[in-house]
């Protein structure tokens, strides 16, 4: 597989770390240990198209999010976490 | 037919003319007591327990494809009961005890042969992590040695002892390890559950489950129309997710695939089979003369039953850094195979939420030398509506109480098991 | 000249004759031969043995498909069993012995087993051996393990190196055949980069042995030519004995190229074999097509070759596999090889045709050349091991007829290589009037073309292979090149199916492996019926050649006894690689002192002078202990340093932590949410012990995190963890809190740290720091934390902080001078003794303080297990917060965290035994806890642990029994509290 990572370009699988899939969303404080229970346990484990959390540790450290196909392995979509990159900083 | 040197020899005298199917090629019936899903090895495992031990004849077996050629028969068929954790130290002994007895139970050689398996140890925490784990074994009344580097350089003089990056320094020995012809196993249950009078069903797939009122499942729709059923068991590890979605379940596993490669076969070179510990790379020499090895996951979740270089490459890596005379030995075909990652590294047998309907998956990449003792568990808990005891760990509800069963300490993340 | 060399004609290099050795008898043959065409030029027939039963074969095919010629090439450490006589280029001094026979191959002794070929059918090793079941290991499996296998591996370490490299194209041709040459051609002339893998080591495929018109030229001009076209564009890479073996994700293909194995041994500083990761936006399989055999009764006897191999060793090699041959033909491509015999005026015996009709140019032929057409089968070959005397023909009508010969060239028509375009799992698709499969699609980016694809003319593949040269280039960004298609004629393409000629006698489908027709047909008759149950029972297609020319035939064969079509009854899965690849080209250079790289710290070169012995830890070295003269054991030099530093002062490198600067308006906050414990609130200079979890709820490391500034904080992590902590965190970072205005830098590498620790510490540190800087335990307090001059200006992080519970700091300067503050260190401190400490004494100071560390966070403890579980803020939210309050997660039977001690003073300690109540017989019920970390105490002046235990915590002072059956040990221990040391923590405060 090669991912074209949004700060480094095309890069190869080796670079990459695999987290899983990235529709999971970290519950909020208060949401109770049944819905903490779901998102660190239960997976829809997709066959076909997914989004997923991989992290390119062998470049930039960005962790993207990468729309795979988990028959195929075919990638069709890559964009950065919300957090990727420098940010701005008022001055 | 009953298989023997005496029967082989008469049958030469026609010219094998008279040999009869190993299995018979059932058509589905309209309802049975107990239907599995899944005609891999835990699925015929289970209908032979369920035929021979608990007395349930009306059984049918169903298979989307051939038997076996799943799982069962792309591994790298190593059996051994070298755990550490309570549920799984007494689990995979019950196993290996029905291994030591599968050709008589079956009357089928299905070749396991206990040649040994060798966990190598390369630093003081490694030694202590097996010298931890082997104790447990000897606990449970399991054979485990602990071998330090001479007794190794005696046993395996071939290692690399000179040149190592991390020497090795000992192993973790189970002399009643070792490996089975692992689409004899499949062939074998079939062959005995079908003289009992289980239905295995080829080119049969599930597609979708048969519920009354009370959400109760009573029966499974599939390509060769619906077939009832009193109970219903899922044996479908690699596609655990995809059938319980049918049933509406979501559950605790992931997908990924696991390479693995065979050589062209050699004169014997290697005795028994061996873990390096250093890097990621186990291997064993076929009866064929093959070596059989692997090592990690590819770490990606994936159904599509091969894999990449990445992975390839890093287990010839630990191949030649633990046995460098394999260099001008040849890699012949690599594989690759759907592994039901459970979030602990440790399988689900239970009851689900759904009544009637019985689960038996998440094997990780463990799931062939669990074969006899997964059959007998799980026909044990479709019969009798509760688990066997040495599976009682197995629960589905373990990772919402804590009660996990995590021999790696990675937690909740089926990649790193 | 040798027995069966032509005189005149081929591709060798008579001037350039080579000596060589096979199974220790002297040959000679010439530059340019294989050793297959060198033996046949020396009239050898016989070269091997087959797997089961051991029956003679010769030489079937002429390249990388061939099951039978199986040879091991080399000796010694560079012995290669299996190696293909047909692919091994000759070398001066080549030496070949053949394999799977004792004690000669001309004498086998092994070749009793076709005595009991009646029983060793496919699949009668699943019926039998099953009785005394003892005897399996004992007996029976033993003597099938020795029977079996082919070659012999060298049996000591490969002498050779191997390498991996990258490439990068825009198209990537495999075969040099007219098509991958048409399509380099048409690819080439657009300015696209191409790269063209030949496994050969002369480019032409076909065109080299079967010749014919392109562009009005003779075949071997035009492809002289050509080659001298592409070699003239810059951007077009042309590489022979480069096997093309697999396509990945991507548009990642594999390929092996052979750089050394021409010759006796690679040159120095060579490497044997390279390892390619091709990366191609397009690729074109050029692949070409493999002949196939027909079954027949004799059909695996020496002698019967593929017809197409025979005038490849006729017309490239100049070797005649028969001097007075015979054709067995469905097909009218087959007759070729009776041209070239008669072209290089050999004696044609007969043609025996199965097809109806024949075409009038060869029936002229055949009345010019003098021998008769039959039309039928070939029955029955009369021969022996050295070759083939008389050939049994049923006529079609039922008469029979003998023809005799010294060889029979056998064509059942050919297949496309369909393994590359199904690799990813495709299915090829069955075309009738070709009857051969075909690629049904191919993974993204590739396409098949010319033979690969079907289409067999010349005329055709040049057509295809263009197009797709052309189309290639333009997907991958080119405009048009020049030039037209090369152009020839199509020859007539005319095929009867035959599959399997009926009849008596052993009628081999898959050759190296001994599956016959019959095994065939009994698997179907026990119900192995599909594809892949007959591969798995029969074992069809599983040997070496991976059944190339064997799976079409064995399926057809299926087809015909279940009575479905060639379509119905499929094909496996087809798997790369397409040839097989030395496992020590997949290492490349990782193995040996190499296989990982190897980490050193900023002191590793100074702590070497000491004579410090090293241990890994992960990538790095670490010094261990420092041993010094006269001391006999690992030990006695341990305790000498842990008494130097809780006597005086020491210092240990401990760079190898990991090291995260956090900065930003959040990280405060940031760090509340990543930690059990609050940071926010953490002082301005100021260093706090911090515990992250897993979201499982168990712990994930631990380490001292200071504040530097209000928006600035120094995190370290574990030696272990340190990238995956990095990882964690930019993922809470950048995934779980965008909203966080929070920066994380890795400077693990930027800082080499030392832990200077005893009580003469400040003693020494005064002579390092700038006199300016407050030492003082009021101006410097315990976990105190900030930047400091040194003397000399170099600005350093100085740490107040302890891991030995001694008065204890630990300065980090940037890594250039790691080194130099060793040495310095050394020097400031030989005042005051000081004493360097290695691993080993970190970890004695630790168990005697009690702190948990890697055997501990085990990755299935939680806080409370070890002792910390106070620390967890109820506050706030943090990773791992809500699982860690799961019901198995705190109950109270949980093992935690204790300190052990032996009762028998004298008794040492080791880690991984049990934990066993007192008096009671152990057993899986019982089995209550284990050590995770022993030590000799010089403190305690006795071996002290730490054990995980069952409620420990409230069975301080029970005597239990320590159990260690693996070691033959068992001893009682006391329970008690883990901190054996300054438990008050008055000397790391002081």
């Amino acid at each position: 597989m090669r991912i074209i990572c949004p700060f480094c370009g095309e890069r190869e699988l080796g670079e990459f770390t695999y987290l899983g899939d990235a529709k999971p969303v970290r519950p909020a404080a208060d949401a109770g240990e049944d819905a903490v229970y779901d998102y660190v346990y239960l997976r829809d484990n997709i066959a076909g198209v997914m989004d997923e959390n991989w992290y390119h540790g062998g470049g930039c450290r960005a962790w993207l999010k990468v729309t795979r196909n988990t028959l195929t392995h075919e990638i069709s979509g890559v964009e950065a976490a919300a957090g990727a990159g420098a940010r701005q900083v008022a001055k | 037919m009953k298989y023997s040197i005496f029967s082989l020899a008469r049958a030469a005298l026609s010219g094998h003319k008279n040999w009869q199917r190993t299995w018979r090629d059932a058509a589905p019936k309209d309802r049975y007591d107990v239907v599995i899903i899944g005609g891999g090895g835990h699925g015929l495992a289970t209908a032979w327990f369920l035929a021979s031990e608990f007395g349930m004849k009306n059984v049918a077996v169903l298979e989307k494809g051939w038997i076996g050629s799943g799982n069962a028969g792309r591994n790298t068929t190593i059996i051994r009961s070298n755990y550490g954790l309570p549920g799984n130290t007494g689990f995979y002994e019950l196993s290996m005890k029905l291994w030591e007895r599968m050709e008589q139970d079956l009357n089928y050689n299905a070749m396991v042969s206990q040649r040994g398996v060798l966990n190598l140890y390369h630093s003081d925490a490694q030694r202590d992590a097996y010298a931890r784990r082997g104790n447990t074994m000897r606990i449970n009344g399991i054979d485990a040695e602990l071998l330090d580097q001479p007794a190794l350089k005696k046993m395996l003089p071939f290692l690399n002892f000179d040149h190592a990056r991390f020497p090795v320094q000992g192993g973790l020995l189970q002399r009643r390890g070792g490996t089975a012809r692992h689409d004899a196993v499949a062939w074998g249950y079939a062959h005995a559950a079908s003289e009992l009078g289980v239905d295995i069903i080829q080119n049969c797939e599930v597609t979708g489950f048969v519920r009354d009122a009370n959400g109760k499942v009573t029966g499974v729709e599939t390509s060769r129309g619906r077939i009832g059923a009193g109970k219903v068991g899922m044996a479908v590890a690699g596609s655990s997710s995809r059938v319980a979605d049918m049933a509406g379940l979501r559950l605790p596993i992931e997908s990924h695939v696991l390479q693995a490669f065979v050589s062209e076969a050699i004169k014997p070179l290697i005795p028994g089979v061996m873990t390096f510990g250093a890097g990621h790379f186990y291997v064993s020499q076929s009866d064929k003369g093959g070596l059989v090895f692997g090592g990690d996951i590819d770490g990606y979740n994936s159904y599509a039953q091969r894999g990449n270089l990445p992975v390839m490459e890093d287990v010839c890596e630990g191949g030649m850094a633990i046995i460098p005379m394999i260099g001008r030995v040849r890699l012949l075909r690599q594989w690759g195979g759907i592994m039901d990652m459970s979030m602990d590294g440790s399988p689900i047998i239970d009851k689900t939420p759904v009544d009637g309907l019985y689960l038996n998956a998440g094997w990780c990449y463990g799931g062939f030398k669990a074969t006899p003792g997964s059959g007998l568990v799980f026909a044990h808990l479709i019969a009798r509506d509760e688990s066997h005891k040495e599976a009682a760990r197995f629960r589905l509800d373990r990772f919402r109480t804590g009660a996990v069963i995590d021999e790696k300490g990675q937690g909740a993340q089926p990649n790193l098991h | 000249m040798t027995s069966h060399r032509l005189s005149s004609g081929g591709l060798i290099d008579r001037s350039a004759p080579l000596n060589f050795r096979f199974d220790g008898k002297s040959y000679s043959g010439f530059k340019g031969d294989t050793l297959a065409s060198a033996l046949v030029a020396n009239g050898v027939k016989l070269v091997g043995r087959s797997f089961k039963y051991h029956r003679p074969r010769g030489i079937l095919t002429a390249g990388s498909e061939e099951p039978n010629a199986l040879i091991e090439l080399r000796s010694g450490a560079r012995r290669e069993p299996n190696t293909k006589a047909t692919t091994a280029e000759l070398y001066e001094g080549l030496e070949a012995a053949s394999q799977n026979r004792w004690p000669s191959l001309n004498f086998d002794v092994m070749s009793v087993n076709q005595l009991f070929a009646p029983i060793f059918v496919a699949g009668f090793y699943y019926k039998t051996f099953m009785w005394p079941a003892k005897f399996w290991e004992a007996i029976y499996e033993p003597a099938i393990r020795r029977a079996a296998g082919l070659g012999r591996a060298a049996g000591i370490a490969d002498p050779d190196y191997y390498d991996k490299a990258w490439a990068h194209y825009d198209v990537l041709i495999a075969g040099s055949g007219p098509t991958g040459l048409a399509a380099a051609l048409a690819a080439g002339r657009t300015g696209a980069r191409v790269i063209l893998c030949e496994e050969d080591f002369t480019p032409g495929g076909r065109l080299i042995a079967d010749g014919g018109t392109i562009d009005g030229m003779p075949a071997a001009e035009w492809l002289s030519r050509t080659l001298a076209e592409l070699g003239s564009l810059p951007d077009v890479r042309i590489m022979t004995r480069t096997t093309l073996f697999g396509v990945y994700d991507g548009g990642t293909y594999g390929a092996i190229e052979r750089v050394n194995d021409h010759v006796p041994s690679p040159p120095e500083h060579q490497v044997r074999q390279r390892l390619w990761r091709i990366v191609a936006k397009r690729c074109v399989v050029a692949a070409g097509a493999l002949e196939r055999p027909i079954v027949f009764a004799g059909n695996d006897a020496p002698g019967v070759m593929m017809a197409s191999a025979m005038r490849s060793y006729i017309a490239r090699y100049a070797a005649a596999p028969a001097k007075r041959m015979a054709l067995f033909t469905n097909n009218e491509d087959g007759w070729r090889t009776v041209e070239t015999a008669l072209g290089a005026g050999l004696q044609v015996a007969a043609v025996i045709d199965a097809r109806a009709e024949i075409s009038p140019a060869h029936r002229s032929l055949a009345s010019k050349g003098g021998f008769p057409v039959l039309h039928g089968s070939v029955s029955g070959i009369d021969g022996g091991k050295n070759g083939v005397r008389k050939i049994s023909v049923s006529l079609t009508g039922g008469a029979r007829a003998e023809v005799e010969a010294d060889g029979l060239a056998v064509s059942g028509g050919w297949n496309p290589t369909v393994g590359l375009t199904s690799y990813h799992r495709g299915r090829p698709k069955w075309r009738d009037d070709i009857a051969a499969f075909v690629p049904d699609g191919a993974p993204p980016g590739m396409v098949a073309a010319g033979a690969a694809n079907g289409a067999f003319g010349l005329g055709a593949c040049l057509r295809e292979g263009f197009a797709a040269g052309v189309t290639a280039a333009r997907d991958a960004g080119h405009g048009n090149g020049s030039g037209s298609t090369p152009v020839a004629d199509d020859e007539a393409f005319s095929l009867t199916p035959l599959w399997h000629v009926a009849g008596k006698g052993k009628a081999f489908v898959d050759q190296q492996h001994d599956v016959t027709a019959s095994d065939i047909e009994l698997a179907q008759r026990e119900g192995f019926e599909s594809v892949e149950h007959l591969k798995r029972y029969t074992t069809l297609g599983m040997a070496t050649d991976q059944g190339k020319t064997s799976n079409v035939a064995g399926l057809a064969i299926m087809a015909a006894v279940t009575g479905k079509s060639i379509p119905e009854t499929g094909t496996t899965i087809y798997r790369p690689p397409y040839v097989p690849v030395a496992i020590g080209a997949f290492a490349g250079h990782h193995r040996d002192e190499t296989f990982h790289a190897t980490r050193l710290t900023p002191s590793h070169h100074w702590a070497a002078e000491q004579g410090a012995i090293f241990v890994d830890t992960g990538l790095w070295k670490r010094a261990q202990w420092y041993p010094r003269a006269g001391e006999k054991d690992w030990l006695e030099s341990v305790t000498r340093e842990v008494k130097a530093v809780r006597g005086g002062v020491g210092f240990c490198d401990v760079s190898t932590l990991g090291k995260i600067d956090v900065h930003g308006a959040d990280a405060g906050a940031f760090l509340d949410r990543v930690y059990i414990n609050t940071f926010s609130n953490l002082a301005v200079g100021k260093a706090r012990y911090g515990l992250m979890l897993r979201e499982d709820g168990i712990v994930y490391d631990d380490g001292t995190t200071s504040r530097l500034a209000e928006d600035h904080y120094f995190l370290t992590t574990t030696t272990a963890k340190a990238g995956l902590v990095m990882q964690h965190l930019e993922f809470c970072r950048q995934v779980l809190f965008p909203e966080l205005d929070v920066q994380l830098t890795s400077v693990s590498d930027q800082w080499a740290q030392f832990s200077i620790a005893g009580p003469k510490t400040r003693d020494l540190l005064k002579e390092i720091v700038d006199p300016s800087e407050d030492l003082s335990n009021e101006g410097f307090p315990f976990m105190g934390a900030r930047e400091v001059a040194l003397r000399g200006g170099v600005k350093a992080r100085l740490f107040r902080i302890s891991f030995s519970g001694e008065m204890a700091f630990e300065i980090s300067v940037p890594a250039r001078y790691g080194e130099a503050m060793a040495r310095n260190l050394m020097i400031a401190g030989h005042p005051f003794g000081v004493t360097p400490y290695g691993t080993e004494a970190l970890g004695v100071m630790r168990i005697e303080k009690g702190h948990v560390a890697g055997p501990e966070l085990s990755g299935t403890t939680t806080a409370a297990d070890l002792g910390l579980g106070k620390m967890m803020s109820t506050k706030k939210d943090f990773i791992g917060r809500v699982m860690a309050g799961r019901e198995a997660l705190i109950a109270a039977d949980r093992q935690v965290v204790v300190g052990i001690k032996p009762t028998d003073k004298a008794r040492r300690l080791r880690s991984g035994a049990h934990i066993i109540p007192k008096g009671q017989t152990p057993g899986p019920d019982n089995d209550q806890g284990y050590v995770t970390s022993v030590c000799f105490s010089p403190t305690s002046d006795h071996w002290i642990g730490l054990a995980l235990v069952e409620r420990g915590r409230e069975r301080i002072g029970e005597i239990v029994h320590a159990h260690d059956p693996l070691r033959g040990e068992d001893y009682d221990v006391e329970i008690c509290n883990p901190v054996f040391y300054d438990p008050d923590g008055g000397r790391q405060r002081g």
